[in-house]
């Protein structure tokens, strides 16, 4: 029996969490300071940036910006609002770089600080992140007898990617959040738990309600479409 | 256990399923799983839904103008902090 595909592999380098750091090489080095990045590198884009260098900032625009949007057009599902956060995320990042001191990767700590800007402009649309604490206890929409369906309605293990894709936007904000953050971005609950200030509990309910809901969504779907 | 875990009703088994997969456990060796149809779809879709959402969502670019909204937004809050 194949273990559960439900254990998540961390996403490949460029986008670790934050629950990876590299600051274990950073905060071992020798007393001496580091000798100065190789010209034309990413470190040195990255300290003429923090230096004010308009052209290096630019540059730093250029390898960062599909991600940021990316992740901004997934946390919203908005191309007009992931524009609004990518540009937002750049001007934190613009305010913010001289007090980057390596703790984490560069990518890393802007991904967080692109991930903030987010969840800051939820919240003052009103997503209410105390409603991602509700209670334990399903409710009578919600619940797991809700889940029960004929077998031959499953998904049979294929998978209408725009069907996902849709489904995935039309999620209430919060459950998309939880989704996106642990199914995409790979963070682990408690990560989550820590950002959107809810409990670690809730994160995973939130998580598994959300693919509740994707899950009746893409039985619905194709049958609506007249594809099934 | 194993009879009382077998014996739990889908409701008592999908309500312990976030935390049962939270754990990275392989939740179709569960009791309750290995005799419930029903369940044991539900928990192969969820896996479906889930693998499948990791493998998609392309990154993409932005528009190209956004650089230069940015630049400027830059540019009016570096005006803003030398005049004061």
């Amino acid at each position: 029996m194949t273990p559960s595909r439900f254990s998540i592999e961390p996403p490949d380098a460029s986008s670790q969490p934050a629950s990876q750091p590299a600051a274990a090489a950073v905060e071992s080095a020798p007393a001496t300071p580091p000798p100065p990045p190789v010209p034309g590198s990413d470190a040195d884009t990255l300290l003429r940036a923090q230096n004010g260098d308009h052209h290096a900032f630019a540059q730093l625009y250029s390898l960062h910006k599909r991600r940021i949007y990316s992740l901004c057009l997934r946390m919203v599902g908005n191309v007009a609002e992931a524009e609004d956060l990518t540009q937002e995320a750049f001007l934190q990042l613009h305010r913010k770089i001289a007090t980057f001191r390596g703790d984490s990767a560069f990518s890393t700590w802007l991904h967080r600080l692109a991930i903030n800007v987010v969840l800051m402009h939820l919240r003052k649309k009103g997503l209410s992140l105390i409603s991602l604490d509700e209670a334990m206890e399903p409710t009578p929409e919600e619940g797991p007898g809700r889940s029960f369906g004929a077998p031959d309605l499953s998904l049979a293990g294929s998978i209408d990617r725009l069907a996902l894709e849709r489904a995935i936007s039309d999620l209430p904000a919060g459950y998309r959040l939880i989704f996106v953050l642990h199914d995409i971005e790979g963070y682990e609950h408690n990560e989550i738990a820590a950002m959107l200030d809810c409990s670690i509990g809730n994160s995973k309910s939130q998580l598994h309600k959300a693919r509740l809901k994707l899950r009746d969504a893409m039985r619905t779907f194709p049958r609506r479409e007249g594809r099934r | 256990m194993t009879d009382d875990l077998k014996n739990m009703t889908c409701e008592e088994f999908q309500a312990q399923m976030p935390e049962l997969i939270s754990t990275g456990a392989d939740a179709s060796e569960h009791p309750h799983v290995q005799n419930c149809d029903l369940c044991r779809a539900l928990l192969a879709d969820l896996e479906t839904i889930a693998e499948a959402a990791r493998q998609m969502f392309p990154v993409v670019d932005p528009p190209d103008h956004l650089w230069k909204q940015i630049e400027s937004a830059i540019q009016e809050e570096d005006s803003a902090a030398e005049k004061r």
